[in-house]
Parts: C-alpha cells; sequence; structure tokens
C-alpha cells in the first residue's frame, strides 16, 4: 500500500461541523475563569471569553477547547455518537450509593448520659431507666425492619444519650441480629457511638469479640473540650484521652475515629485543635459544623455562629492541615476527602450528609428509644422539640412498607432531589452537593427551603468554591496530597514507586 | 538478541502445509506420527532410514541425508541450519516454497497465536500491516498448534490482523485455549470495533476463559483523531461501544496507547478520558513506537523523539497513578526516560525482535531495559546512550 492511500486527518476532524450543547451547569470563579460541570461531575474550568464561543456556538470545532469539552460531554457533534449509554453509566456510578436502598441504621438505645453538652438537645440526665430506654422488644423489630432492607451491607449504629449506658441492650442487639442474619446473610458493620466516659474491659472484649468499631467525640484541647462537653464524672478530655488510648489499644487504631463538633469558643482555635488530633495519635479529622437549629435563642447565642464564621474557620484549619502533610504528615480532613472525591472521581461515595437525594430516608434511618421511627439523626432531634414533622411510623405498628414508602417518606423524598430545587438545579456545584429537608424544614419552616437565606447552602457552597480554587492552583504536591486523602494512602504511597533495584 | 523465526528450506515428500511439532528423539514417532518432524543433526553417513519412517518428516541440515530420504520416499526438508530447531518447537512447513515458521517455542514468554492477516482498520502506525487475502486455514492451523504445546506456558498472545473477524471461528479457538492450556493467560490484541456487537461479546464470555483480556487500543479521547489515526470513520464509536460491551459481559480489558506525533498532543486528556470513561480497565499500557510496517512509509507524520514527550507522559503515567489505575510504559528504553518513570517500564518487546545497541554494552542498567526492535536498530531516539547508575 502506498502512502497516498491513507487519508487526511482533514477528513475526519472537518471543520465544518456544527454541535450541540449537552446539558451542564456553570459559575464564575475568582478571577478570570468559568466553571462547568454535568450531571455526573465531570467538569472543566475555561476562559470566559472561551466560554462566550462556546456557547454561541462559535468554537473552531478542529481546536483543542472544542475537543477537551467534546471529549468530557458538554458538547455534541455529527462527528460521533452521543455515547448516551456512556453517560448513563457514569450517572449510574455517581449515584451508586443509592444501589441496595437504606444501609445506614441508628439505634438510639437510651437518652440518658453523663454529659450535657450544650448543643445536644436530646440526652437526659436521668436514672430513670424505663424512661428513656428501647426495651427489647422494639430493638428487635428494629433489627428486623434493617434486615429487610435489599442492601447487602448495612451499618447497625448505636446512639444516644451515651450507649454504653444501656449495654445489655446494645448487646442484645448483636447478638439478636447477628443471629437472625445466620440465614439472611447481609455485611453487617457495627458502630457504637459513646462518649467513653465508662468504658470498661468487658465492653472491649465484647467490641472486639463481635468486630464492633467506635466512634467518640473530641473537640480539641482539654480547655476546649471540657468547655464544650461537661461531664458529671470529672474532666471528659481525661477520660477520652485515658479510654482512648486503650480502645485504640484494644480494637486497633482504624477501628477507633473521632468526630469534632466546633461552637462559636472552637472559632479562634484551628491549629489547637488539629495539634490536640495529632497529639493522640488520630490520623485524621473532620471538621463538623453544628447542626443550627432545634436550639434555644440563648443556647444559640453562646455557642453558635454564622455560616461565614464558620467557612473562615474552616478555611483556615485546612490550610493548617495541608501544611502538616506537606511538612510529611498523611493527615486528612474528611469533608475535604468526600468533596474531593465527589470532584476528582467518577465513584460515588456514602456520606448521608450531603448526598442527593438527600440521606434522610434513603440512605439512614433513626429508631428512636421509644419505638419510633425517623428519617435522620437531625429529625429525632427535631421531635425532641415537640416536631415530629420526621417520623415515618413506629417499629410496633408499623410494617416495613409502611415506614419507609408512606406518605411522609414521599413528601420527604419530593424535597430530597437537589437537582429538583430552586437554587440549586442550574448550580455548577449540584453534583457535589446535596439536598436537606430536614435542615431546611428546622430553619426555615418549608422542606424545599429557600437557598438565598440557607445556611446549609453559604457553608457548603463557599466550602465546595474553596475546594476547586484549591484544585486550580494546585501544584504536584498538593494533588499527590489530595489523592492520598481520597484514596486513604500515606502521602510516601502517592509518590511515584522507586524500582526495586535502584540503590538509594 | 532477536532471533529468525522464519526460513526457506528444500522440501520433498510433502503435499499439503502442515503443523508439527519438532523433535529430536528418533524413538519418540510412537505416538502420533502426522504431528512430530524428526530434526537430524548432525547426519550419520550409518543412519538407519527405517526409524525416521514414522514422521512427519524428517529435517536435516545435511544434503547427503536428505538425498537419501527423498531416495527412499521419506518426507524430508533440508535447511541451512537446524540451529534455531530445537526440542519442542512447533512449526508449520509449507511443501513447494520450503517455507518453515517456528510458531511456538517452549522457553518463550513472547509465544502468540497469529490469526489473521486480515484487519478492519488500517492504521497509519500498523507495525504489521493488513493484507486481504483467505487466510482462513490458519484457524485450524492455531487449534493443532494449540494441541501439540505439550506444557501450559504462563502466557499466549493473540494478535493479527483483527482475532475478531474470525467471528465463530474465533469462539472456536478461544474454547480450544481453554480445553487444551487452561492455565495459560491469554492476551488478545483486537481494536475492540466488533465488541460493538453485545451478543458477540457475550459468546466470548460464555467461553469463560479462566484468564482471558482483550488489549484494545484508544488513541484519542475524540472521535475525529482516533478515526484518522486507525483510519477508520466510525472506529472510536465502535471501540467505546464495544470496550462498555466487553465490560458489561464481564470480558477484562486492557488499553494500549502508541505514542506517536497523532497520539501525543492529546495524551493527557486522553488519560482523563479512561479515568472518567473506563475505570474498568485492569491495565493502561503505553507504547513506544516500533519502526516497521508502515511506520517507515508515515514516519514524517509519526516520528516524535520519546524525549521530546517525556513531560506529556510522565503527566499521564502519574495522573493514572494517582488514581490507582494498573499503568505501564512498554517498548521505551530507561535511558529516554526519566528515573521516576522507571518503575513503570517494562521489558516488552518480544525477544525474537529485540535488539540493544554497540553503546548499550557499557549500560549499567541493560539487564533492566526494554532495549529496542530490530527495526530501530538504525533509526532510533539520538538520545539512546549508555548509563553509569547502579
Amino acid at each position: 500500500m502506498s502512502r497516498k492511500e491513507f487519508h487526511l486527518i482533514q477528513e475526519y476532524v472537518s471543520p465544518v461541523v456544527t454541535y450541540n450543547l449537552l446539558p451542564f451547569r456553570f459559575m464564575r470563579l475568582d478571577g478570570d475563569s468559568v466553571l462547568l460541570t454535568n450531571d455526573w461531575g465531570e467538569f472543566k474550568i475555561i476562559a470566559p471569553d472561551t466560554f462566550e464561543r462556546f456557547i454561541y456556538k462559535q468554537l473552531d470545532t478542529t481546536g483543542t477547547d472544542y475537543f477537551d469539552l467534546r471529549a468530557k460531554y458538554f458538547i455534541s457533534d455529527t462527528r460521533s455518537s452521543d455515547h448516551l449509554r456512556v453517560m448513563a453509566s457514569k450517572y449510574k456510578t455517581k449515584k451508586s450509593f443509592l444501589d441496595g436502598f437504606t444501609k445506614l441504621h441508628l439505634f438510639v438505645v437510651t437518652l440518658r448520659c453523663d454529659h450535657s453538652c450544650p448543643y445536644c438537645q436530646v440526652s437526659r440526665q436521668s436514672e430513670d431507666k424505663t424512661r428513656y430506654d428501647m426495651t427489647p422488644e422494639m430493638a428487635h423489630r428494629a433489627v428486623d425492619l434493617m434486615l429487610r432492607v435489599p442492601a447487602c451491607a448495612v451499618t447497625c449504629e448505636f446512639q444516644g444519650g451515651e450507649a454504653l449506658l444501656n449495654f445489655p441492650l446494645v448487646r442484645d442487639i448483636v447478638l439478636y441480629a447477628t443471629e437472625r442474619n445466620r440465614s439472611i446473610g447481609k455485611f453487617i458493620d457495627f458502630v457504637i457511638c459513646t462518649n467513653l466516659s465508662n468504658l470498661t474491659d468487658a465492653h472491649l472484649l465484647f467490641f472486639r469479640e463481635h468486630n464492633i468499631k467506635i466512634s467518640s467525640s473530641l473537640d480539641g484541647p482539654a480547655f476546649l473540650h471540657d468547655q464544650n462537653r461537661p461531664c458529671s464524672r470529672g474532666s471528659s478530655h481525661a477520660l477520652v484521652e485515658y479510654n482512648l488510648r486503650r480502645a485504640q489499644e484494644a480494637l486497633g487504631r482504624e477501628n477507633v475515629s473521632m468526630l469534632m463538633t466546633t461552637t462559636k469558643e472552637s472559632l479562634a482555635y484551628p491549629r489547637e485543635i488539629i495539634d490536640e488530633y495529632l497529639r493522640l495519635n488520630l490520623g485524621s479529622i473532620f471538621l463538623r459544623s453544628l447542626s443550627p437549629f432545634g436550639f434555644a435563642t440563648k443556647t444559640m447565642k453562646t455557642i453558635g455562629y454564622s455560616s461565614e464564621e464558620f467557612v473562615d474557620f474552616y478555611k483556615k484549619s485546612l490550610d493548617y492541615i495541608l501544611e502538616l502533610n506537606r511538612r510529611g504528615h498523611s493527615f486528612p480532613e474528611g469533608f475535604a476527602t468526600l468533596i474531593l472525591s465527589k470532584i476528582l472521581t467518577p465513584f460515588s461515595n456514602s456520606y448521608v450528609d450531603l448526598q442527593s437525594p438527600a440521606g434522610a430516608g434513603f440512605s439512614a434511618v433513626a429508631y428512636n428509644y421509644d419505638g419510633e421511627v425517623y428519617a435522620s439523626d437531625e429529625a429525632r432531634m427535631l421531635a425532641e422539640m415537640n416536631d415530629t414533622s420526621f417520623q415515618l411510623g413506629n417499629v410496633l405498628d408499623n410494617s416495613y412498607e409502611q415506614i419507609f414508602f408512606g406518605e411522609r417518606m414521599q413528601a420527604i423524598a419530593a424535597a430530597s432531589c437537589n437537582e429538583a430545587l430552586a437554587g440549586c438545579a442550574d448550580c455548577a456545584l449540584q453534583p457535589y452537593c446535596g439536598a436537606d429537608p430536614v435542615y431546611h424544614y428546622a430553619t426555615q419552616g418549608d422542606m424545599f427551603g429557600n437557598r438565598a437565606w440557607s445556611g446549609f447552602c453559604k457553608k457548603n457552597m463557599a466550602i465546595i468554591r474553596h475546594l476547586f480554587e484549591l484544585i486550580r492552583q494546585t501544584n504536584g504536591e498538593t494533588e499527590e496530597i489530595f489523592w492520598s486523602w481520597i484514596n486513604q494512602a500515606s502521602r510516601e504511597e502517592m509518590k511515584l514507586p522507586k524500582v526495586p533495584w535502584l540503590s538509594n | 538478541m532477536a532471533i529468525k523465526l522464519t526460513t526457506y528450506g528444500n522440501t520433498a515428500g510433502l503435499n499439503h502445509r502442515f503443523t508439527v511439532r519438532l523433535t529430536r528423539d528418533c524413538s519418540a514417532a510412537t505416538l502420533n506420527q502426522t504431528d512430530l518432524a524428526l530434526v537430524v543433526s548432525p547426519a550419520r553417513e550409518c543412519d538407519d532410514l527405517t526409524q525416521y519412517e514414522n514422521f512427519a518428516v524428517v529435517i536435516t541440515d545435511s544434503s547427503v541425508l536428505f538425498d537419501r530420504l527423498v531416495t527412499a520416499g521419506i518426507p524430508a526438508a533440508r535447511v541451512q541450519s537446524t540451529e534455531g530447531y530445537r526440542e519442542g518447537y512447533i512449526v508449520t512447513i509449507e511443501p513447494g516454497s520450503g517455507f518453515i515458521r517456528t510458531i511456538f517455542r517452549p522457553e518463550s514468554p513472547h509465544n502468540t497465536i497469529f490469526t489473521t492477516d486480515r484487519c478492519n482498520s488500517n492504521c497509519i502506525m500498523c507495525s504489521q500491516p493488513p493484507k486481504e487475502v483467505d487466510d482462513s486455514y490458519l484457524v485450524e492451523e492455531n487449534i493443532k498448534m494449540l494441541s501439540l504445546i505439550r506444557a501450559s506456558p504462563e502466557y499466549l498472545g493473540m494478535t493479527g490482523g483483527e482475532p475478531t473477524l474470525l467471528g465463530p471461528d474465533l469462539i472456536r479457538l478461544l474454547q480450544a485455549a481453554k480445553e487444551k492450556l487452561p492455565d495459560t493467560h491469554l492476551h488478545m490484541l483486537t481494536n475492540g470495533r466488533l465488541y460493538k456487537n453485545l451478543s458477540f461479546v457475550r459468546r466470548i464470555a460464555e467461553v469463560d476463559h479462566p484468564s482471558f483480556i482483550s488489549a484494545i487500543p484508544l488513541y484519542a479521547d475524540v472521535a475525529g483523531v482516533h478515526d484518522y489515526i486507525v483510519q477508520a470513520h466510525g472506529a472510536f464509536d465502535e471501540t467505546v461501544e464495544g470496550l462498555y460491551n466487553a465490560a458489561e459481559a464481564g470480558l477484562a480489558v486492557e488499553i494500549r496507547i502508541v505514542l506517536h506525533k497523532q497520539s501525543i498532543p492529546r495524551l493527557n486528556q486522553l488519560a482523563e478520558f479512561i479515568y472518567w470513561n473506563l475505570p474498568f480497565a485492569v491495565h493502561v499500557a503505553f507504547m513506544g513506537l516500533e519502526n516497521m510496517g508502515y511506520v517507515k512509509k508515515n514516519w514524517e507524520d509519526l516520528w516524535i523523539d520519546p524525549v521530546d514527550y517525556m513531560d506529556s507522559l510522565g503527566a499521564a503515567v502519574k495522573y493514572l497513578y494517582l488514581r490507582r489505575m494498573n499503568v505501564s510504559i512498554y517498548n521505551l528504553q530507561l535511558c529516554l526516560l526519566p528515573q521516576s518513570l522507571w518503575s513503570f517500564a517494562r521489558k516488552s518487546i518480544s525477544d525474537f525482535k529485540n535488539e540493544y545497541l554497540d553503546v548499550c554494552a557499557h549500560c549499567t542498567v541493560r539487564e533492566h531495559c526494554s532495549g529496542l526492535f530490530l527495526s530501530q536498530v538504525h533509526r532510533h531516539s539520538e538520545h539512546v546512550h549508555a548509563l553509569t547508575v547502579v
């Protein structure tokens, strides 16, 4: 075959081609650039003049910008099919957290607690076990519901109050669920949320025997933690520090995680909080804002803050965490890691607090101490303020179908997709954000909510935007850090490997 | 060192092309005589010809023995040297032309089943340009070859041309490979275009070969550029659809990218495309150019010194590595790669066409280096040099 028999590239990349825009959302970033995103979270940052040419269909169809946008499915043209199947597959992959339906099942085994944290509205300082403890009968019905969901893996999480104050019921639930599951064969991940104040060796032995993970709370160094979390047994911080080590030794470091809650007092101490997590050998931190509803106005004034204040605190903290990572620590921030994996990977993640459809009912459900079923942990807290709007039923009176597919759940579902919420539907950050009908109901009296004065929207948009700025300005090192977080790998594991045969 | 796999000799007493396994043991023909060729070297005057009668053919470098065999009516082939004909090799012999091709060598990790010369694409850098010929007889020859292999090799390639053009015969071939060599990894080079037919892909998957990978090239993230490189309109769409069909049917796929002037400009975007659209690929291989076939014709449109695309290649490798995809670099010499990429470089060049330059003799990492294609010995990067690291 001679050379002249080859066809020239112009025959395949002809400039004469018309193109259409595929569905996308956009937003102007700081400085001179426009962020484009599509339904499954693929993004492209382009210059404003390129954006103008793009939308007016004036792009050079043989140029790099055109090819880039074509390859990321912002454009379709007659040169090639639209690959609907590829797009559908990517959308399905992003939404695969929905597979198997509700996977996180919260069991509020008691409301009794030895702490009196101002940001918690639900715990009771009561010795009356009968009034605030879940009964075994209710617990068994809740386990039955949990084992009814189609998911092959579920999480059974014990909540309180202080769950360990009703350890006999925790024990009973674990044994009952394990026994019932023998013929069902799901994978059950047990997690106990505890303040660790009365952790005994018997508890640890049981946790180890049944692979139960611990989730506890640490708000920072002693002065801050003890202010946020007053305890009737003395310094909560001292108890946490002592028992955290015991738990890490007994169960392994990876099976003990800590949650941090930010109060007004915390805002001034980003470094101190993070240093405390490092000091206690906790491999990561999750900077969590208050769920700012259901409080008395007086409490809110003492511990609350605006979204702007939190975002400012968050950015400062993240800067410091990045600095630590640059110095060689492998220390991720949990919220950033979740958002980054939404932005930078085609995969789905199961973070029930920020997804669409919202986690409430779809991904999580809470069985309260009195047998009432709520769409989320926040929903049952709302119920303690005498608002039962998110009550889906009762474990003793209602069937699986009535609880998960009843009118209540359908009303929640209607407000659960940010694809269809005013203010979200056309937001470029929609694929990385979520809907929160409970939050918006609690703060605005309306599950759909108005984004213009939504603290949820303000906070999440600001943080996601900030992460986009970091991605945009990223150098090789920051990229490695971000991927070490996403991959749950050390900084060292993200460096290109050396060949084994090369010395030094 | 490159190895010569084809020779022309003289034959006598043969009436059709056939495939045989070689032996040097004249008592071996008690089995199935039509499957064994005896290699005799050196020949002795006293040789008793009756012991040769049971073999399909006797291959010798002795013209004296050859003449005696012809006179005795025993099928025979005479070659210049029998050095390249070792115990257990499998060869095809053509009467008339006396053409002998070695198609299997037990000790080599680079054996391949050559399925066909035909192809439905016409890539501008094809190292083995397609021929529009009827070579359907290769199917039976290949099945025969599979039955002649005594011990399952670790690895067996399948190449062409385009193997999927075999259609139902490809299924037969895969079934034969599964039955005869169940412990062998099978690695098929295909452009994946015919995988657009889901029922065909399902039938391949139903063979249920225990270790079968389809290695499919993707040269760009946009249709126009890929279609130009493979010289076929619609090829990109077919291959993408085919990759999805393979994933749906549960077939493992590898993505292969040949690096040249036409594929380099979008290499990084291609890596992004692979991660976002084909994260199910079990392996991504970036491959240096082999100076064979069309490459010689299209040299000006293809050649770019690897040193000049190293930044792009490094970025693409790192992009996929951070995303935990399995990445390799084939056919590029260590002296052209920064040390940071050495762990991705494989000794990928098949032994029979593998060479090193004179300058390589002093290189301290030569044993870890892919070396060059035989075809590159006189035309390669001017930056190839001996390294002195240990």
